[in-house]
């Protein structure tokens, strides 16, 4: 590669982590300003047209609309009725969602948005309200950014995951230990740095919360808090939930988790390399400061390494494979396809359906989890998904750039319409074959390995 | 990173599977596809493994019930089932009453079930007891399936890519070796473009030694995908036409199946595990080369309002299984075809403030076949020797799968599972 190549590869690696793909055109923009200008461009405040012109059906937001409230004497047409509108509304949210990630002119706050989606992995199809799932989405929009510790205590009470984890009505004489468990294991210490009795005291530290319905506001009960004091690693006080959220941002292995997980999903499958892992550490710093972690990211010597030669030099790039909703939104926004916010379209069920045969549909994650990553994404199964999407997707999509090049240019120009750095000699020869039509080369660069990796 | 991090981040990554997939196999012409699968039909005898994976934790006291104990109801009174409710089944215990059909089983001797199933140091996180679960490794880190490893063992031929098959998009760790992997099929039809799009993008499969590990990995997907739609394609045509729906419909939106099974089988409709054992029984009905079938069902969760989400689930297991039954169970591979079920704990003894049960440890593992020896294995946990409020196990998981190796799958337990577990009586 020559360097302006290997320039452009390096523009393409951070557009691809920090949105969702990149198309030639937006590589070709981003590559004026320079690397370091771009990695600070994402940071900056500053109007997104795209983001506003995607604001939320109003519908969603109003559960009185979205999920009507039956009382015992419901009919059960009424109740049929009532559990279509609440799927319909479930329906309408992932069409919004998916509308707003195509749409946005500066995806990280998507992409973001995305990544504490799959980090607090909270799924529709237990809590069974969208407008409590937009909610939580859009608190984690709001705190994705700053200080940790306001996101996590935020979702402590944030309603959908008390739903979610149960903690809404636990109690000090029986309390529920899911979201305690949950809160320690996979939102912010990691396996290993708390015991089954921290779990059982923390669950006590949680109880007094309930869910009020009509307001779909989180409610604090004193009478039903556990009185007296816990022992919690290693500190023994009258807990609640702000100083258990303290107590928790105390760990020094709060830090560790939260840079390693940002990174397993922006950088590399790899285990993270114990260098990068102490400047991750040293950004997120004593305010937990989130923006910062993520530039150290992207700005790290093993992110912006080039491609590893040897199996001992650490670099991220293409060290994950597209996550299905980076595959099928990047998809959408370099053939310039956009979809409607409406989840009763054809075009979202068609969605619905690419998303759900290739494992990942937005807010129904598998569990609390959240989704796997790295290879699990290749399999058989989803490589048919991926056949079926990639048909309709470039038959519907604008693949002007490729039939305005001569046949002879058209590899190229599929690559830089789709944002390929480049092409196996395998793939250029199967693309040669397809150089008559357009689109029919358009859904063979979508199913090459090239761009199944990120 | 500590190693049980470490451990979940290669199974979550996909690490485990992928060293040996990136390296070349032989690729198989796809006109010659259908007919190798046709001419290498699975020998009649050659043992079948069904795992049913019951993700979440299944309350293993609400599925095999001892309702006379009066420690039972006093632990958890407002979840428990009364003695009148269960499905008797001897020894003081009975079945939750939604297991009907599992129940016609075991009447008939084709269920054993493996009493009070865990391992030393139980761990109650979800991901971490499945890991241990899947990778038969409740002490070290494990990094391979313990199907993966079976999986490595067999010869790289031509039927690498069949041998054992997940049902569904995302393949789970218990199938990922250190060297290779099953395939995962999907749930609907196989449907790859003809004509030149269809040559070329076979030939995305052939290896190129610039790829780099991951583009790699997915070009031997794309290989493997035309392999495995060449042999499982009419089979998923005729389960799909049975069954009336399409495999890309959202997960609850199963249409009630028609195929054969009679009464079973529909009880069985609309079952998401009905769907995936009813592709696994026309694979078998069709000899394709497959060992091993993954399956699963998740939502065993049950922190709150436990009693009517976990018997509905409890239903559809049972119900499924059923009618997979009564379907193979008369065919000419009836006595070849072993179902096990497990899920990665059990569930606390005494009940929570929301009707429903925190994570806990030892439960019951079901076995079900027509060459099973139906009956009970292992003894009941009890439920006033506790350990800080969990059952104790009286049975190592790996007890389970050493006697499935060793009877079903013809192979020395012991090189998969690292050391010798004694053999259980159910086969």
């Amino acid at each position: 590669m020559t360097t302006s190549q290997q320039d452009r590869a390096l523009i393409g690696h951070l557009l691809r982590r920090s949105g969702f793909g990149a198309s030639g055109a937006q590589i070709d923009a981003a590559s004026a300003l320079g690397y370091p200008a771009l990695v600070e461009s994402l940071f900056a405040p500053g109007a997104d047209p795209g983001a506003e012109s995607t604001a939320p059906p109003a519908s969603l937001a109003d559960p009185a609309l979205a999920e009507p409230r039956l009382d015992a004497k419901a009919t059960p047409q009424q109740r049929k009725a009532a559990n279509a509108a609440r799927t319909q509304a479930g329906y309408d949210l992932v069409a919004w969602w998916l509308s707003r990630m195509v749409a946005a002119h500066r995806p990280w706050t998507e992409k973001r948005t995305f990544f504490w989606h799959g980090h607090f992995a909270t799924s529709v199809l237990k809590v069974r309200s969208a407008a409590l799932m937009l909610k939580q989405n859009q608190t984690q929009r709001a705190l994705g950014g700053g200080d940790f510790r306001a996101l996590m205590r935020a979702m402590f009470t944030d309603p959908a995951m008390m739903l979610w984890l149960d903690a809404a009505g636990s109690t000090a004489k029986a309390p529920n230990e899911n979201l305690a468990r949950e809160s320690m294991e996979l939102f912010s210490l990691g396996v290993g740095n708390y015991t089954e009795s921290d779990v059982r005291q923390a669950a006590l530290a949680l109880t007094g919360w309930r869910l009020d319905r009509a307001s779909g506001e989180a409610v604090f009960a004193p009478k039903a808090h556990a009185a007296g004091a816990q022992s919690i690693l290693g500190r023994t006080a009258g807990f609640d939930v702000d100083s258990f959220t303290d107590l928790l941002m105390a760990q020094p292995a709060n830090a560790r988790f939260i840079a390693s997980r940002l990174w397993f999903r922006l950088g590399s499958a790899d285990p993270i390399p114990a260098e990068t892992l102490s400047r991750l550490v040293a950004a997120y710093g004593p305010d937990r400061d989130l923006t910062a972690l993520a530039r150290a990211v992207f700005t790290d010597p093993v992110f912006t390494a080039p491609a590893a030669t040897a199996p001992s030099s650490a670099s991220a790039r293409y060290a994950l494979v597209k996550q299905p909703a980076e595959y099928v939104v990047g998809a959408l926004r370099a053939l310039k396809i956009n979809p409607p916010a409406d989840g009763a379209a054809k075009e979202s069920a068609l969605l619905r359906a690419a998303l759900g045969g290739l494992g990942q549909v937005p807010f129904a994650p598998p569990n609390v989890g959240g989704w796997p990553s790295g290879r699990l994404w290749l399999t058989t199964a989803a490589t048919q998904a991926r056949v079926t999407f990639a048909h309709w997707v470039a038959s519907v999509g604008d693949v002007s750039e490729v039939a305005d090049a001569a046949p002879s240019a058209r590899a190229d120009a599929v690559a830089h319409l789709l944002g390929i750095d480049a092409f196996s000699a395998r793939t250029r020869s199967a693309l040669a074959d397809l150089a008559a039509g357009p689109a029919d080369l358009v859904e063979l660069a979508l199913l090459s390995p090239e761009y199944a990796v990120n | 990173m500590d190693t049980l991090t470490r451990r979940r981040f290669l199974l979550a990554s996909g690490v485990t599977g992928a060293t040996a997939l990136a390296g070349g196999a032989a690729a198989l012409a796809w006109s010659d596809l259908h007919k190798a699968a046709a001419a290498d039909p699975l020998p009649p005898g050659e043992g079948i493994v069904v795992l049913l994976t019951l993700y979440g934790g299944n309350d293993g006291l609400n599925t095999l019930v001892p309702a006379t104990d009066g420690a039972y109801q006093k632990a958890r009174p407002d979840l428990a089932y009364q003695p009148h409710e269960v499905l008797d089944v001897g020894d003081a215990l009975g079945l939750n009453p939604a297991m009907t059909a599992l129940h016609d089983l075991w009447r008939g001797g084709k269920v054993a079930i493996v009493r009070g199933v865990g391992y030393p140091r139980p761990n109650h996180s979800h991901f971490v007891s499945m890991d241990i679960w899947q990778t038969a490794s409740p002490s070290e880190p494990g990094t391979s399936g313990w199907l993966g490893r079976w999986l490595d063992a067999q010869p790289d031929d031509r039927m690498r890519a069949l041998r054992a098959v997940s049902l569904g998009g995302v393949l789970p760790p218990l199938l990922a070796g250190t060297k290779t992997a099953g395939s995962a099929l999907p749930l609907g039809r196989f449907a790859l473009p003809r004509g030149t799009t269809g040559s070329a993008l076979k030939a995305l499969g052939a290896s190129s030694a610039q790829d780099c590990p991951n583009a790699a990995y997915a070009a031997r997907d794309t290989a493997d995908l035309f392999t495995v739609s060449a042999a499982f394609s009419p089979i998923l045509a005729d389960a799909s036409t049975a069954a009336g729906g399409d495999g890309n419909a959202s997960p609850g939106a199963a249409k009630p199946g028609t195929g054969p099974g009679g009464k079973n089988a529909k009880r069985a409709a609309g079952n998401a595990l009905a769907r995936q054992l009813d592709i696994v029984a026309a694979c078998i009905e069709s000899s394709v080369p497959t060992r091993v079938y993954a399956v699963s069902l998740g939502g065993f969760d049950t922190h709150s309002a436990e009693k009517g989400t976990q018997s509905a689930l409890l239903k559809q297991v049972s119900d499924a299984i059923g009618a997979f039954q009564q379907r193979i169970g008369a065919g000419a591979r009836g006595k070849d075809v072993v179902l096990v079920a497990y899920s990665e704990f059990g569930r606390r003894v005494a009940a929570n403030a929301n009707d429903g049960t925190d994570h806990g440890t030892a439960g019951p593992v079901f076995v079900v076949g027509e060459s099973v020896r139906g009956g009970f294995v292992g003894e009941q946990p009890s439920l006033t020797d506790l350990d800080n409020g969990d059952l104790k196990f009286h049975t190592d998981f790996r007890s389970v799968y050493a006697t499935v190796l060793d009877r079903v799958l013809g192979t020395d337990p012991a090189s998969v599972l690292g050391g010798p577990f004694p053999a259980l009586s159910f086969l």
